[in-house]
């Protein structure tokens, strides 16, 4: 009974005026933003989470999400018309959704991922509602030392897995650890790094890191190649699916929302892996394995509510324990931080209408963006046709402009033009980006457990293995190294993304 | 030397450059114990690891001489120009206001791009900064002046 109660506190909260409009402009943003080919998730919301702070925090909190899914939304739009996906996890949409607009069938792959992610979202919102409360109380008896060993858990899933050498992926994350160390010492304020320079005694600002490890890097990627890109599908007419097609995604839809809200959970790559796995279980179980890469319907509905269904459960961990899944969440945990709440395990008590909210909010964005893209499918082909030339002088300045803003500081910018050099030398050397966000989000918090810990325990580093569920996470983190390094399942893994060659 | 490899040396050594730089700082720092550690203390640790991490890239490097995937062409212009026009915005938007600092930056970084000739990327750099005054100024409300305290006498 208490669910029934807690989401009509949600309801009350989401559906309030102010915050219906800007779950719709955060959606219509992301949308936007997103459908952009060459800015993916990640990019788009740390350009747009600056215009966000000067609201109160439930209502950014709610436009932030709806910029996030808003942003997935468009990526898969931008994949199946015109193949470039803007994030990894849309990769396979990209794979049948091309090949199907190819064929003329572009209505049917849109409105295919358009009812996939909405049955997925609302699956897995309501499994976010069922299950956080619990996880939440069990981390309410969390201490420093568990913390500080699910954050090491949640590290080391977050290259077991993703793909790519595991060692440069742990480079990565240490590196990310000790420029997260940048700035003032929490205990004795001794400021670490700086370089002598005052205007970086608060720390590096992680809108910097993510728009330069992602968004800069990114154009500097892109330039490296410029080829003009056809936009072949033109007008998209016969947004819905018949009887026959509308039979064929029931099961594969089914499959990819349970695959994602199970993966989602998972830090790391979770929405990823689950699109990739869902598109390989439907090749496995299709009667007609051949006609996957020639625009099989299913090789779109899987994939692409496994995604959805991953995006939304992986709220789970940062809502709960404050533990960001992947590099977007990472970014919510930011905005929170900015918003003045710390994200943990307090937040669903102290904070009730902002926490349900926030869930029942996501549900009430995904209907939007059905809403919303189906009939402004014409707008968003248009954007298509915007030239690269053009686009990212704009990410460029918009960038430069939102992180000025937040702390009217203009180190801010500098850190977006070094950690653009360094991302993209480091990505062009074959590191991921993602492992480095991460750390440089979770590094002060690791270091501020750790010496917790010690300090209870005078010194002596078997606390983390006497406490049962301190051990049992790190268990479970050599586990997943360990696993991950092995010969048989890394080859495995690599099949598995190998798929979308 | 061959290329294959060359990108793990190249890798390893920016880690072990980096483990060098922060470990050499960590160490100036008060380490503490591990009781109650110190400002250093933990970077130390992590630099240490970061090291480690970074000798073992560059020896498979420098051992494996198999499938290495080329480094491939590097935009030399178009870096220097997104980065200089990052730079010129950082160093220029407390004088020079939010008017100018756009406008520059747009122009260099849209100059990057050589698919985009010099009247072209004055174009851009003009919609963009009317677009930024718009979004930013009128919608947001930000606080950072249209124009600055540098050009306050000029204009």
């Amino acid at each position: 009974m208490d669910l029934i109660a807690n989401l009509a506190l949600g309801f009350e909260t989401a559906l309030s005026p102010v915050n219906l409009l800007y779950c719709f402009v955060g959606c219509l943003l992301g949308t936007l933003v997103g459908v952009l080919p060459g800015i993916g998730p990640t990019a788009t919301i740390a350009m747009l989470l600056p215009i966000t702070f000067s609201f109160a925090p439930v209502t950014a909190l709610i436009m932030l999400a709806g910029i996030y899914y808003g942003a997935q939304y468009g990526g898969s739009t931008t994949a199946i018309l015109i193949n470039l996906p803007g994030e990894s996890s849309s990769a396979v949409t990209a794979i049948d959704g091309y090949q199907m607009a190819r064929r003329g069938e572009a209505g049917a792959a849109l409105a295919t991922a358009a009812i996939g992610s909405f049955f997925a979202g609302t699956v897995a919102t309501f499994v976010l509602a069922v299950a956080a409360p619990p996880l939440a109380h069990a981390a309410l008896s969390f201490g420093a030392p568990e913390y500080f060993s699910l954050i090491v858990l949640g590290l080391v899933a977050s290259i077991a897995l993703a793909h790519g050498s595991i060692v440069k992926a742990l480079a990565m994350i240490v590196l990310g650890l000790l420029l997260g160390m940048v700035g003032q010492d929490i205990y004795t304020g001794t400021p670490r790094f700086t370089f002598g320079f005052f205007e970086l005694y608060s720390g590096l600002n992680f809108v910097s890191v993510a728009v330069g490890v992602f968004g800069v890097a990114e154009i500097l990627r892109n330039l490296e190649t410029e080829t003009t890109r056809e936009v072949m599908v033109k007008k998209v007419s016969n947004l819905w699916l018949n009887r026959e097609q509308f039979r064929r995604i029931v099961a594969p839809v089914l499959r990819g929302t349970g695959l994602g809200a199970l993966l989602g959970v998972l830090p790391g790559g979770g929405h990823v892996l689950s699109s990739f796995a869902a598109y390989s279980i439907e090749k496995r179980l299709s009667r007609r394995p051949q006609d996957f890469g020639k625009g099989a319907i299913e090789g779109v509905a899987g994939p692409e509510s496994a995604n959805n269904a991953a995006a939304q459960t992986s709220f789970i961990p940062m809502l709960t324990l404050g533990i960001p899944a992947h590099p977007v969440m990472a970014l919510m945990i930011g905005a929170f931080i900015i918003q003045g709440i710390t994200p943990g395990p307090n937040v669903i008590k102290d904070e009730p209408a902002l926490f349900w909210g926030i869930i029942v909010s996501m549900w009430v964005g995904n209907l939007m963006l059905v809403i919303l893209n189906l009939p402004l499918i014409g707008l968003w082909v248009k954007l298509l046709t915007v030239p690269y030339r053009v686009l990212f002088p704009a990410i460029v300045v918009f960038a430069s402009v939102g992180c000025y803003a937040i702390a009217s500081n203009h180190f801010d910018v500098y850190a977006i033009a070094v950690f653009g050099l360094v991302g993209y030398v480091l990505v062009k050397l074959g590191c991921e980006p993602a492992p480095l966000l991460l750390g440089f989000v979770l590094g002060p918090l690791l270091e501020e457990h750790l010496r917790r810990a010690m300090i209870l325990s005078r010194g002596d580093p078997m606390i983390f293995l006497n406490r049962p569920i301190s051990a049992t996470l790190l268990a479970l983190a050599a586990i997943a190294l360990v696993v991950a390094v092995l010969p048989s399942v890394r080859k495995k893994r690599d099949e598995v993304f190998v798929e979308e060659d | 030397m061959g290329r294959a490899g060359l990108k793990d040396i190249l890798a390893g050594l920016i880690f072990l450059g980096f483990a060098i730089a922060f470990g050499g700082a960590a160490a100036g720092y008060q380490l503490g114990t591990a009781f109650r550690m110190g400002p250093g203390y933990f970077p130390l640790l992590l630099a240490g690891a970061l090291g480690v991490l970074g000798v073992a890239i560059l020896v498979k490097g420098v051992t494996t001489a198999a499938s290495d995937t080329p480094i491939g062409p590097v935009p030399w212009r178009g870096a220097i120009l997104i980065l200089a026009g990052l730079v010129y915005f950082g160093a220029t938007i407390r004088g020079l206001g939010l008017v100018a600092a756009v406008f520059g930056a747009a122009l260099l970084s849209a100059l990057a791009s050589r698919s985009n000739p010099a009247l072209a990327a004055l174009a851009i750099a003009a919609a963009l900064t009317v677009l930024c005054v718009l979004v930013f100024h009128v919608g947001l409300g930000i606080s950072v002046p249209l124009v600055g305290p540098w050009l306050r006498g000029v204009i």
